[in-house]
């Protein structure tokens, strides 16, 4: 409501007296990342059309659940975790796993057990398997703080990427699970493209308004105190390892969500979705992006899926390349950023 | 032959507790008895206790022997997290705001829910908004309740931090330095602020090294060495006691 309002005044400003608002605007560098990022992917969609528009909404979608789910952990309640991808993984190898109709005689490779659930039935399971999991590391990992916080969760990465490669009866390892089922209601299947964007749309706009609920809440406000003097906030008669404990499950379960949706989306998943690499980018992204901030984490996403896409277009860049050049913009962006916008693009707060 | 009764009313009380860091014993089988409404000075020189004895108080360290009695209940192990409702708040010789918070929420935040799922559904209510508009009031930060906790000069810090201790509206109050490094306007505002909370017959301990202060302010006094007590009684006739003055206090 007020962002829309607020909008509305900058652009009866803007049209009232362009010279002093640019005068105004030129240090805003707010202001700019949200018009050069969103510009960006704009122009982008509309060169390439609208095919591509629905799969980088898809991709950005995925990613933006992830982001603003592991910002809940990091910007607000100071939690470095680099394991977040593993609750990715638990979500997407519930849903493959439940929901997946593949006749494994034909392929030769390992066989799995099939449930042939239908998506509905298998993503609320796929997100309390993902919360359980939390559940119990979380009650482990309350111990740690700071940078041993880093390195158990980087631990709880490495067990979760070896599980999905090496429990060969359940995920079939390296070979990956096959077609895994698409939403259906009733008759109605999602198999159209653009159907599923609308759903993930539907529930990334879910997961931001959980997310903002929660930051907004008496709840989110203690969180921001844990993360700025966890002793000191205990004084005044809070169990933060309960508050620690509680977003982290939260937080989990929206990754386990995201997940469950690109298991779906995809069709297919294999291990190598949840490298411990992915987890970093993630990281980067919500630094990126900014810290305690949802709108950031949107942004963030946004930018790291229009540079992953709009690499491809590049002239005389070989395709195999991509992805690792990819990887080196993120990481002089991130270099870049902590030396001169420590908040990131539209954060608060500095790490 | 009439026993005489005490009329005192000790609302915090040690008994032989102590603490080591190592070999260093920090806090050494002290028993002292802090009195209900009345405001309690703490002296001593550099590392003779305070700042630990206030620690264990609060529970912000754990207790190596002895126990401390709240409410005439003994407790072997004081736990932070339960320090409001032992009825006891603390402020923190290094100034501990939440710095990259505003300085509303940092009033806010000890103001509301502390179970977790009740404080997950929890929006801000009118009368913590009231409340906390009255306390940046009378500690004098109103005007800058949007800026950082960080953002803010060190005077305000500290009286920053003395508010969100009077947000908890509590017995009894805990001050580690209350006036160290403070501009005589600032001291005389957090003086105010303290014989305010004994006229609301709350009770205070405080510590200080500026001993015209404590002769002024303080009705009880604890003079604590290598973490044991060297005297204690009333702050007129400890000052009073040559020993005191020669050993630790300087002229």
């Amino acid at each position: 409501m007020s962002i829309a309002t607020g909008a509305l005044r900058n652009i009866q400003d803007v049209a009232r007296d362009p010279r002093s608002w640019w005068q105004r605007s030129k240090g805003n560098i707010e202001l700019w990342a949200n018009l050069i990022v969103i510009g960006w992917a704009l122009a982008f969609m509309l060169w390439r059309g609208g095919g591509f528009a629905i799969t980088v909404g898809s991709v950005f979608a995925i990613w933006a659940i992830l982001a603003v789910s592991l910002n809940l952990v990091v910007g607000y309640t100071g939690l470095l975790s680099v394991g977040h991808i593993g609750f990715f993984g638990i979500g997407a190898y519930a849903m493959a796993v439940l929901s997946s109709n593949a006749s494994y005689e034909q392929l030769r490779t390992e066989a799995i057990p099939t449930f042939g659930w239908p998506f509905f039935a298998a993503l609320p399971f796929s997100v309390i398997l993902a919360g359980l999991v939390a559940l119990v590391v979380g009650v482990a990992f309350n111990r740690f703080r700071d940078d041993i916080y880093v390195l158990v969760s980087f631990g709880f990465a490495v067990i979760a990427f070896t599980t999905f490669l090496s429990w060969r009866n359940l995920t079939r390892g390296a070979f990956g699970i096959h077609e895994i089922a698409r939403p259906a209601i009733g008759s109605w299947v999602f198999e159209e493209e653009l159907e599923f964007l609308a759903l993930l749309l539907v529930f990334l706009g879910l997961v931001v308004l959980i997310a903002w609920l929660i930051v907004t809440s008496s709840f989110g406000r203690v969180l921001t105190a844990i993360r700025e003097d966890e002793q000191a906030i205990a004084v005044f008669g809070y169990h933060t390892t309960h508050y620690k404990l509680a977003i982290w499950v939260i937080s989990a379960m929206m990754a386990g969500l995201a997940g469950a949706l690109l298991a779906s989306w995809s069709t297919f998943i294999d291990p190598n979705s949840f490298v411990l690499l992915e987890s970093v980018l993630l990281v980067s992204i919500v630094i990126l992006g900014g810290l305690a901030s949802i709108w950031g984490s949107l942004l963030g996403a946004l930018a790291f899926v229009m540079l992953e896409e709009g690499m491809r277009f590049v002239p005389f860049l070989p395709s195999e390349f991509i992805g690792q050049i990819r990887q080196v913009i993120l990481g002089i962006l991130l270099v870049l950023l902590m030396l001169f916008r420590p908040q990131g693009l539209v954060g608060r707060f500095k790490l | 032959m009439s026993t005489q009764v005490d009329p005192r009313v000790y609302v915090l009380e040690t008994r032989e507790i102590s603490k080591n860091f190592g070999a260093v014993k920090a806090i050494d089988q002290l028993t002292m008895s802090i009195l209900r409404e009345w405001l309690t000075c703490i002296v001593g020189p550099n590392g003779s206790g305070k700042s630990t004895l206030i620690n264990l108080l609060s529970g912000m360290l754990p207790l190596d022997g002895g126990i401390v009695v709240i409410d005439n209940v003994g407790l072997r192990v004081v736990k932070a997290h339960d320090s409001p409702d032992h009825g006891i708040t603390r402020t923190f010789q290094e100034v501990r705001l939440f710095d990259q918070i505003s300085v509303w929420d940092n009033i806010m935040v000890v103001l509301t829910e502390r179970r977790v799922f009740p404080s997950l559904l929890e929006r801000t209510k009118p009368r913590h908004r009231e409340e906390a508009e009255r306390i940046l009031k009378s500690v004098g930060m109103w005007e800058k309740r949007e800026a950082m906790a960080q953002d803010l000069s060190y005077g305000q810090r500290k009286l920053l931090e003395i508010g969100r201790a009077l947000a908890m509206d509590v017995q009894v109050y805990l001050f580690d330095e209350p006036f160290a490094g403070l501009f005589p306007r600032m001291l005389e505002q957090v003086k105010s602020i303290l014989k305010d909370m004994r006229e609301q017959d709350r009770s205070i301990v405080f510590v200080s090294h500026n001993m015209d202060i404590v002769r002024e302010l303080a009705d009880h006094l604890f003079v604590l060495d290598s973490g044991a007590l060297l005297a204690v009684g009333e702050t007129d006739e400890v000052l009073a006691r040559s020993s005191v003055i020669d050993a630790y206090l300087g002229n």
